[in-house]
Order: C-alpha cells, then sequence, then structure tokens
C-alpha cells in the first residue's frame, strides 16, 4: 500500500488487535458484573452511527477519483446506499444498490 | 420452543440461532478482501486484520485512513473509536458470563463481535433460568457460522481482489460499505440525529489536516445522540 512499510502495516494491524481485545476483554474479564453509569452507556451506543458518517462525509462528497471535484454520481450512490439500507434494514442489499447506482452513473457521465 | 437441557444443547441452539447471520458476514468478510487488496495490503496483511482485529466496520475505517495517508496515531484512535461500542458489550455480557472461568472468559472476548454479542443476550433475556455452562455453550455455539465465515470470506475476497484490475473503481466501495452498515442501524431519532450531526460535523471540521476532524465529529454527534435519547426517553 502507499506510503506504508510491510513493517508500519503490521504494526497497525496488532495494535488495533491488542486495542480492540482489551475493549471486548475489559468489563468481561477484569471488572466482572457492574453496572456502567446511564450517561455513559447512553453515549457508547451511538459511537458507531456517530463517526462512520463523519469518516466517509469526505470521501463522498470530494472524491480522490474526481481530484476533489463534488461528483453526482459519489453522492446519488451515497443517497441510494443509505436509501436501500434503510428501507430494506439490511447491510448489503445498501451496499449492492449503491455500488449499482456508481456503476450505472459513471458509465452514464 | 424447547427447553435447553445441557451445554451441548446450548451450544447447537446458539449456532442454529446465528446461522441467518452468515448472510451478513460472508459478503461483509469478501468485501473487505476486496477492498483491502485493491488498497494494496497483500494477503496476509488482510487476513491479519481480519484474524487479528476481527471488527470489521474498525478495519475499513483503518484502511479508509492509510488510504488518505493519515498519520498512524489518528489511524489507530479512529479505529479504536469506532470500537469502543464492544466496551458496552463486554459489560452487558459480565452480567450473564462473569461467573465463568477466566480462561473461557478469554476466549469469549475474542468472539465477541456484533453479530455474536446480539444474538447470545437476546437468549440470555429470554431464558433467565439458563445456567452458566448453557450460556457459554450457547455463546460459542452462535460463533460457529460467524467466525470462519468471516475469516474464509475475507480469503476469498482477497483471491479475487487479486484477480480484479484496479481501475474499477471500486475503492469507493468502502465509503458505500459503511454507509449501507449505518442504514440499519438508524432504529431511533436518536440514531438519525447522531448520523446527521457526524455529517455536518465532519464537513464543518474538514479543513483540519491529518483527519483530525473526525474524532472531535464522532464525539459531538455522541453527544447529539445521547442528548436527543434523554429528552425523548429511551428507544
Amino acid at each position: 500500500m502507499t506510503g506504508w512499510s510491510n513493517l508500519e502495516i503490521w504494526g497497525i494491524i496488532i495494535a488495533l488487535g491488542v486495542a480492540t481485545y482489551a475493549i471486548r476483554f475489559s468489563f468481561l474479564g477484569l471488572i466482572g458484573d457492574r453496572q456502567l453509569p446511564d450517561w455513559l452507556l447512553r453515549h457508547l451506543r451511538y459511537t458507531p452511527v456517530a463517526i462512520l458518517p463523519a469518516l466517509v462525509t469526505p470521501a463522498i462528497l470530494w472524491p480522490d477519483a474526481t481530484g476533489g471535484q463534488i461528483s453526482a454520481a459519489h453522492i446519488l450512490a451515497a443517497c441510494a446506499t443509505m436509501a436501500a439500507g434503510y428501507w430494506r434494514k439490511n447491510a448489503v442489499v445498501g451496499a449492492v444498490a449503491g455500488m449499482a447506482t456508481f456503476v450505472i452513473l459513471r458509465g452514464l457521465v | 420452543m424447547n427447553t435447553a437441557t445441557s451445554p451441548r444443547s446450548a451450544f447447537w441452539r446458539g449456532a442454529r440461532d446465528c446461522g441467518p447471520f452468515v448472510l451478513v458476514v460472508a459478503p461483509f468478510g469478501a468485501l473487505f478482501g476486496v477492498v483491502g487488496t485493491e488498497a494494496g495490503l497483500n494477503i496476509a496483511q488482510v487476513m491479519g486484520f481480519s484474524v487479528v482485529v476481527i471488527a470489521g466496520a474498525a478495519q475499513f475505517t483503518a484502511l479508509q485512513l492509510m488510504l488518505d495517508q493519515a498519520p498512524t496515531l489518528v489511524v489507530l484512535l479512529s479505529a479504536i473509536a469506532v470500537n469502543l461500542r464492544m466496551a458496552m458489550y463486554s459489560a452487558s455480557l459480565a452480567a450473564y458470563l462473569g461467573d465463568a472461568p477466566l480462561w473461557k472468559r478469554a476466549l469469549l472476548a475474542y468472539m465477541n463481535v456484533d453479530q455474536t454479542y446480539a444474538i447470545s443476550v437476546l437468549e440470555y433475556e429470554r431464558r433467565p433460568e439458563m445456567t452458566i455452562a448453557e450460556r457459554v455453550g450457547y455463546f460459542f455455539g452462535s460463533c460457529v457460522p460467524v467466525l470462519p465465515v468471516w475469516y474464509v470470506a475475507t480469503l476469498a475476497g482477497a483471491l479475487l481482489g487479486q484477480s480484479i484490475p484496479s481501475n474499477w473503481g471500486l475503492e469507493f466501495a468502502v465509503p458505500i460499505a459503511f454507509l449501507a452498515l449505518v442504514a440499519p442501524a438508524l432504529r431511533t431519532m436518536a440514531h438519525i440525529a447522531a448520523a446527521g450531526a457526524s455529517i455536518l460535523l465532519a464537513i464543518a471540521f474538514v479543513g483540519l489536516p491529518y483527519n483530525l476532524g473526525l474524532l472531535p465529529a464522532g464525539i459531538g454527534a455522541m453527544i447529539v445522540g445521547a442528548e436527543v435519547e434523554r429528552r425523548m426517553g429511551p428507544r
């Protein structure tokens, strides 16, 4: 992968693996049956839906493939993914709808 | 519905109940394999992610940020942040499995992923009479259709990815995969508010270098979600 040596990539894999395991083991392994405070649970509940959209927003609005220009194909494909995934409550349906939209629109333009 | 009679029958019940998740795990694992190799990882590195980290969303997060040439620390912190929800899984499982032997809890922790957690906790809530051995059996059973499928699907995707020309525009599959994960998770107004805030904050912070805007955007969106939930009442 451009810009990353083999050693750096394995360093990321191991560090991420150890940290993820520590999170999974935390309460189960060490702290035991103890309730987390409500306010903390209330925040943790939203980690995936809070972080993932922020992560991909720039890649959708200003894609590398267009040199950072706003692209209808990227935005409409993202909308199709959200609509299909939300409607069918199914991630795979959403991903297929999004990629199909993207490929078709890119073929047209 | 028959009641559980032994850890062994609980194991197979867990395997059966989690079976439908094959349809989610296999394509998602394959997608990581394809996208990972398209992004320039070799097969060992792709498999390293799926076996050592075993958390799809965090793996895609790391991949996206590495493609963006973000600093190592930003890659790690962001991917770890995506996995923080698992602290909640761990706390919730501890209430049911906290009395199991340490080595079993250590093994359970490795296998504590979205699908096995969700299916097992539903079962524990439904059948409070289960013994600790039956609960452990059920959890291990729920891993059967998930973990091996995740590994094999990643490998299949990686092998496939090597034979796909890299000019197919497949790098856009990474953001699409994320949105596809988020859409079905928008179950309540609070989830929708958090996702909306996440997008707006990401746009607001887009000028920051090294993708440093991601963590404040994520934390801000978590606060929005939690606040909406507090005002509207849970669920």
